[in-house]
């Protein structure tokens, strides 16, 4: 039995078993809208605006480990979806997105709603297609969830012109893919992990790093248990919070620009780095000139183009995390061999006295809130166990700081890109994947108004997500850094003209509570997240002033981090560093 | 470092401006480009000449070779090689110049293609060097137009760039 393209689309998606497809119908991706009326196998959640459709899918994706769908029509539709691709690209999360595409016999005529969006999208996709072909149309679907989730994953397009979706021809969804130009190594050389295991285990001052590609591989249990099997001290990239329990003693919080005291100085001062699915980026690493002097490090990711991009390393393995380290686990096990137990003792002493720094501290008030405040009672009264995501800012330093995640995919937050806006619509594709837990969007005043109109969506959906909104009335990172870096010329980043958010939030029919002293913070947050049933859009008026500690200044090297205001250097002047 | 790549890409629209937006997005140079189809029509050789350092041609080989369309390179600069470009050349050419062009043109072992009552078009074939050099003999006024196919390359010997 023939089937037009559209049915052909919308089974080839049941066949591929997508739950939720998050789109917004148009023109060109009408025939496809009116298959997808008449089947349910798959759900189309209809968002505001299609940045909100990807970052929807995005954060279902982070979520589940499954690939996220978008569905949207030409032209706007497309180049509305590119911070949400080019987002989800920065932290490899695999997406398919589908874009409707003006008539074949149009393209080129600059028609209606046309836009290139296979050349518009080509810098921040894993790969694209155009369908030139309703013949071709099963097998490219299938091939862009295969690249989107195999390898490093990423987002991949596929442009659908109009025609295509009226077209017929016969159902036939193929079960494998195989394609000569495209074949990821998930295996890491034998070799290069037995040289990895002695390295590891001549190790005095060890430390293990880890980023995204331990929670995108699942790697996160292996880890964990190699990690202690050893006994050395690991740290986590923003991106890879909650692959390593946040409340393990062996854990030493985030590194990096805004990381711990202790685990930059360990990074600073090892001489032996376990690098696993993180790629060494620059709010990482800062100056590379002075980063970890004294380090011989391995590095394991799946993208051979990661491993010595930035830093040179002596032993590179590429292959899939969870593989690389159940082998490396394995390898140890035979050696029959331990690390140095002595020189270990040492090391921890030595971290241990940085530790004692409390590099996190933060000074209590009882008249304004802190934000730092408001995260830690989030933490305490879920258990470290719900779903967080977050905005751009200050308040996604303070969550990534003092949210000690215990589990991976906990933490949903655009690490590479840095898009204000992703927290909300994220929060809504998490929520869909979960409705019975607990799921939190942390966020600014700022931020959230970037993508504020998914509350409709959220209403639309019955979405009982909680939004903490640390409200400062400043771009609270950007006022930081001008507060530092431009003699505190503030050029634009206070908040001025707000909308009253508990009204905006009523408007959109869900509740608002607005916090403004330290005592209610806890109750407001308990009685929230008790409200099973409701999206409650807690308004915290945070103390403005507050800043980022600790701080590695772009382009400083790890061992100039600043801890307290006390300890800034009187005459700072980066500016041209940012 | 002058640093010759082969690459054996999937014929599809597209995967020309996926290499070239490689290069343009990550600051990679590129002195020239050549792509056409191969004896097998599915599949494109492109070959390209770039420079930059070590570690700058291992990341444009990596990154090249993350590119879906891309099925196989080879850096032929790692091992003995040879390459090749054509040009094509339109020289002015009267009274006593005719002869003497001609001269230089069998020198270089170019062959004149085309003629007419002022000017010859002159097919050369060679590495770069000897391209400049023939261009280089010739007096600048007498040069009136000329098109270079950027490098070829292909290994020598048994090993080559295959599927």
């Amino acid at each position: 039995m023939e089937l037009t393209g559209a049915e052909i689309f919308v089974k080839c998606l049941a066949d591929e078993g997508v739950e939720f497809i998050f789109g917004y119908p148009g023109g060109a991706a009408l025939h496809i809208y009116d298959a997808i009326y008449r089947q349910d196998a798959v759900k189309h959640i209809l968002v505001r605006h299609e940045q909100g459709a990807t970052h929807a899918a995005d954060g279902y994706a982070r979520a589940t480990g499954r690939p996220g769908c978008v569905l949207v029509t030409s032209g706007p539709g497309a180049t509305n979806t590119i911070t949400g691709i080019a987002t989800a690209y920065m932290d490899s999360i695999p997406l398919v997105v589908f874009t409707g595409q003006v008539p074949s016999m149009l393209i080129g005529d600059d028609a209606f709603q046309e836009v290139d969006a296979v050349g518009i999208s080509r810098p921040c996709v894993k790969h694209n297609f155009l369908v030139k072909d309703v013949r071709e149309l099963a097998s490219t679907v299938k091939k862009a969830f295969y690249i989107a989730t195999t390898g490093r994953p990423g987002p991949v397009l596929v442009d659908i012109p109009k025609d295509i979706t009226a077209h017929r021809c016969a159902y036939d969804y193929p079960e494998s893919v195989s394609m000569r130009s495209y074949a990821p190594v998930t295996r890491g050389h034998q070799v290069q992990i037995k040289k990895a295991v002695e390295l590891l285990l001549s190790a005095r001052r060890p430390i293990v790093y880890t980023g995204g590609g331990v929670i995108l591989a699942e790697a996160s249990g292996i880890l964990t248990d190699l990690v202690r099997q050893l006994g050395f001290p690991c740290t986590n990239t923003l991106m890879g919070l909650g692959a390593f329990p946040g409340d393990d003693p062996l854990f030493l919080g985030m590194l990096g620009m805004h990381g711990t005291y202790e685990a930059n100085l360990a990074m600073h001062e090892c001489d032996v780095m376990l690098a696993v699915g993180a790629r060494f980026d620059d709010r990482v690493t800062g100056d590379l000139n002075k980063f970890s002097p004294h380090a011989r490090i391995i590095h394991v990711d799946v993208d051979p183009s990661s491993i010595s991009k930035n830093v040179p390393v002596e032993i590179p393995i590429v292959g899939s995390a969870d593989l690389v380290l159940a082998e490396m686990a394995e390898a140890l096990r035979d050696s029959g061999r331990e690390p140095d137990k002595e020189a270990l003792a040492a090391w921890w002493q030595r971290i241990a006295e940085w530790r004692g720094k409390n590099s996190l501290a933060y000074n209590h008030s009882d008249t304004v809130i802190k934000p730092q405040y408001v995260i830690e009672k989030l933490y305490e009264l879920t258990g470290g166990d719900a779903y967080i995501t977050s905005d751009v800012g200050q308040h996604q330093m303070w969550a990534a700081q003092h949210y000690k995640f215990r589990k991976p995919r906990r933490w949903i937050n655009s690490g590479g890109l840095g898009t204000m806006g992703f927290g909300l619509p994220a929060a809504m594709g998490v929520k869909f994947a979960f409705p019975d837990d607990q799921v939190v969007c942390v966020t600014g005043e700022a931020s959230i108004q970037m993508c504020i109109q998914e509350l409709s969506t959220c209403k639309q959906y019955d979405l009982p997500i909680k939004i903490v909104n640390l409200n400062n009335r400043y771009m609270g990172m950007v006022r930081q850094w001008q507060e530092f870096f431009y003699d505190r010329r503030y050029s634009h980043s206070y908040m001025d003209a707000l909308p009253d958010f508990i009204k905006l939030a009523e408007s959109y029919g869900h509740s608002g509570v607005r916090v403004d002293s330290p005592a209610d913070v806890e109750g407001a947050l308990r009685d929230a997240l008790a409200r099973k049933d409701d999206l409650v859009f807690l308004d915290f008026i945070t103390d403005q002033t507050e800043n980022v500690y600790p701080m590695i200044a772009a382009g400083k090297g790890q061992n100039e981090i600043i801890l307290k205001p006390s300890d800034e250097p009187s005459e700072i002047d980066e500016r041209e560093l940012a | 470092m002058r640093r010759i790549i082969s690459i054996l890409l999937e014929n599809e629209a597209g995967a020309l401006s996926r290499v070239a937006g490689l290069f343009s997005a990550r600051g990679y140079n590129i002195q020239s480009l050549t792509v056409a189809p191969t004896e097998d029509d599915t599949v494109s050789r492109m070959t390209l000449v770039t420079t930059g350092s070590e570690r700058i041609i291992e990341q444009i080989t990596k990154q090249l070779n993350k590119l879906v369309d891309v099925i196989k390179l080879v850096d032929l600069t790692e091992g003995p090689h040879i390459e090749r470009e054509m040009m094509l050349i339109r020289v002015r050419a009267v009274a006593e110049q005719r002869e003497e062009i001609k001269r230089l043109a069998d020198i270089f072992r170019g062959r004149i293609i085309d003629v007419s009552e002022t000017a010859f078009t002159v097919e050369l074939t060679g590495t770069g060097n000897k391209l400049e050099a023939f261009l280089g003999a010739l007096p600048r006024s007498s040069i009136l137009e000329t098109v270079r196919s950027g490098v070829s390359g292909i290994s020598r010997g048994e090993k080559g760039l295959r599927i």
